[in-house]
């Protein structure tokens, strides 16, 4: 258990260095949200090959130390009704936000940004109710 | 240049995610079953991440343009509004339920196996039309007249 809070620890530093590269050298926020929503809604059309780039690092990277590891396993539900409904409030709701745990989580709320501080209030306090409702009350997860 | 170091920035956000643990979902709802296992992970995850950002934001101010000379971010929207709040509501409860928020899904695409890919499926198809919720908002504000 304390081996995982310290390697979270250290896998957030690298989250942070990633977000400070892509701010300083190609200045731009780092929200995974809004990289792959600007492609979708063409709001990002002006910088669509740079954010297909992220996005292909992003793909390409983590299978290669999955290797590393004894076993990774995500333990993702393989309920298809969940995972679709998961997958559209998310879409919806992180694009209606503008943003999601990286872009108003770590870039919003290091910056003292009073929409990062609120969102990351609002989504923390979603995703608390849905779980107690979906895991203590409804026993659906 | 600039998509070189896009993609490194995103194989060095999905190495961190990896490393953290946050593909894994269990560790993302042990956080928020406050009234279960409670797991601290993700606070530490998130200290890692936003206490060097403080720095690097400050860091960023001084310059007028990037290290490879693109514009610096500026202009950030500074309202907080209803969508702000509901769009945070909803994106929670999607990733409350299945444990899963946008940069872990995408960065687990490669071994997260059919369930994965049908999330980020959902999950674009949900990005697809929020621009159509956000109209609808809108126009029900202007026929509430709020």
């Amino acid at each position: 258990m304390h081996q995982d809070w310290i390697w979270g620890a250290v896998g957030g530093l690298m989250i942070g260095a990633a977000a400070a590269l892509y701010l300083l050298a190609n200045g731009r926020v780092l929200g995974a949200s809004g990289i792959l929503g600007g492609l979708i809604d063409r709001s990002g059309r002006n910088s669509t090959v740079e954010r297909l780039s992220f996005l292909a690092g992003l793909i390409a990277i983590p299978p290669l130390l999955v290797p590393l590891y004894a076993v990774v396993d995500t333990h993702v539900t393989s309920n298809p009704v969940l995972l679709i409904v998961a997958g559209l409030l998310v879409g919806i709701g992180t694009r209606l936000a503008n943003g999601c745990t990286s872009g108003h989580g770590v870039c919003g709320m290091s910056r003292f940004s009073l929409r990062g501080f609120v969102a990351t209030v609002f989504y923390l306090l979603g995703g608390g109710l849905m779980l107690v409702l979906a895991r203590h009350v409804l026993e659906v997860i | 240049m600039r998509n070189l170091f896009a993609f490194l920035a995103g194989g060095l956000f999905g190495a961190g995610l990896l490393v953290a643990g946050m593909v894994d979902t269990t560790k993302v709802q042990g956080w928020l079953d406050v009234f279960g296992n409670w797991d601290p992970t993700l606070a530490f995850v998130m200290g890692g991440a936003v206490l060097p950002m403080i720095v690097v934001w400050r860091i960023a101010a001084r310059r007028e343009r990037s290290l490879l000379d693109l514009p610096m971010p500026q202009d950030f929207p500074k309202l907080v509004d209803r969508n702000l709040v509901l769009g945070s509501l909803m994106f929670g409860a999607g990733w409350g339920l299945v444990g899963l928020c946008p940069g872990p899904a995408i960065g687990a695409l490669g071994f997260g196996g059919w369930q994965v890919a049908l999330f980020v499926l959902a999950m674009c198809a949900g990005m697809a039309v929020a621009p159509l919720a956000r109209r609808g908002l809108d126009q029900l504000d202007a026929e509430n007249d709020v």
